[in-house]
């Protein structure tokens, strides 16, 4: 099991989500589309991730990959739960894209989160229409479609990947299904985990105190507006507190400063 | 007549502020703009599309953040709703 750095998930607290291009082997992904075409057994809501896929299935090889198995753990813990799963298909020429919405519910957990692992066994070409995705957009508080007016924001990622690609997401992340231009169908694969354990400092900390980390936290998104871009800052830097058990981390000062109410009488 | 609807979210609540974000919607069926469709938006800022002949027809009130909740990030605030009215033919 190989744990993501520090600076990987200071890139997840900043993004939303991570990335990780080609990582499922070849001899995986050309197995993938018959084992998602004939279905994935459901598994009841919070089962254990050891007791929710069969051993040899392929679900199972998935999760158990070092680099996946290690941003899971990295991420949630060990041992987290299942949520759900499901495949989704964007069928060819179907004209219309899925509108932008966060998944489930309204969830403004300060101090946890659900992970959403998808994965791509084909190439995604731009045509073919990937995932949507909009950096950053995981800390606003949202409710499902709500967000569906908007069709376009700078600095989306319109998803285009080799086979084999994974991609883990906070579950406050905004994307869709863009409308699938090409003549194939588009598959994806998805999970959604519910961590068991307090997520703080699950993942490789030795390089904690590299400038890396607050410069992936301080990364500033093109879609933001002015102002309330500085409220993102200020909402990941809680965030990072909450993930790191350190009350004291800030970037240029912007939650210490106005969290300075001195007592009367003091000195300070 | 028929109405084309644009949507311009800007950075900031002046309608001179650069475009963030867009949406259009094509009430004479000669486009179908849909989600995740371009990555450049149409205009650069909300004044550009007054420029090019769009009648802004909405502006988004500025409210004070409620109490409690006011480092809340949620939905774009300066949105500005445009339009162009077309003869049917």
């Amino acid at each position: 099991m190989s744990l993501l750095t520090s600076a990987q998930v200071a890139r997840f607290a900043a993004h939303g989500y991570l990335r990780f291009d080609a990582i499922v082997p070849p001899e995986m992904n050309a197995r993938a589309i018959e084992v998602l075409e004939a279905g994935i057994p459901a598994v009841p809501y919070g089962t254990p991730l050891s007791a929710a896929f069969p051993e040899g299935s392929f679900a199972r090889e998935l999760v158990e990959l070092p680099a996946v198995a290690g941003a899971l753990h990295s991420l949630l813990g060990p041992e987290p739960t299942v949520d759900h799963h499901a495949v989704h298909v964007r069928e060819p020429r179907e004209g219309h894209a899925q509108h932008l919405h966060g998944d489930a519910i309204i969830d403004v957990r300060p101090d946890a989160f659900d992970v959403q692992l998808m994965y791509y066994p084909h190439q995604v070409t731009a045509e073919m229409g990937g995932t949507l995705i909009v950096p950053g957009s995981h800390l606003r508080r949202i409710n499902e479609s709500d967000p569906g007016r908007y069709q376009n924001l700078r600095g989306q990622t319109r998803l285009t990947c080799p086979a084999g690609t994974v991609m883990l997401l906070h579950h406050g992340i905004w994307h869709g299904g863009r409308r699938n231009d090409g003549d194939t169908r588009r598959y994806m694969f998805k999970i959604r985990f519910n961590p068991t354990v307090p997520q703080v400092r699950l993942w490789d900390t030795a390089d904690l105190a590299d400038p890396a980390v607050v410069a992936e936290l301080s990364t500033a998104f093109p879609w933001y507006e002015q102002a309330t871009g500085r409220l993102e800052i200020y909402n990941r830097v809680l965030l990072w507190r909450a993930l790191t058990g350190d009350e004291t981390f800030d970037i240029d000062y912007w939650v210490t400063r106005v969290s300075n109410r001195p007592a009367v009488g003091s000195t300070a | 007549m028929r109405q084309q609807v644009l949507a311009l979210y800007l950075s900031t609540s002046a309608l001179d502020a650069h475009v963030v974000g867009w949406s259009l919607y094509d009430g004479t069926g000669r486009t179908r703009p849909t989600t995740g469709d371009g990555d450049e938006p149409p205009y650069q800022t909300g004044l550009d599309a007054l420029l090019d002949g769009w009648r802004l027809i909405q502006a988004a009130q500025l409210i004070p953040p409620y109490p409690g909740h006011e480092y809340d990030t949620s939905f774009l605030k300066h949105e500005f709703l445009f339009e162009k009215l077309h003869a049917d033919s």
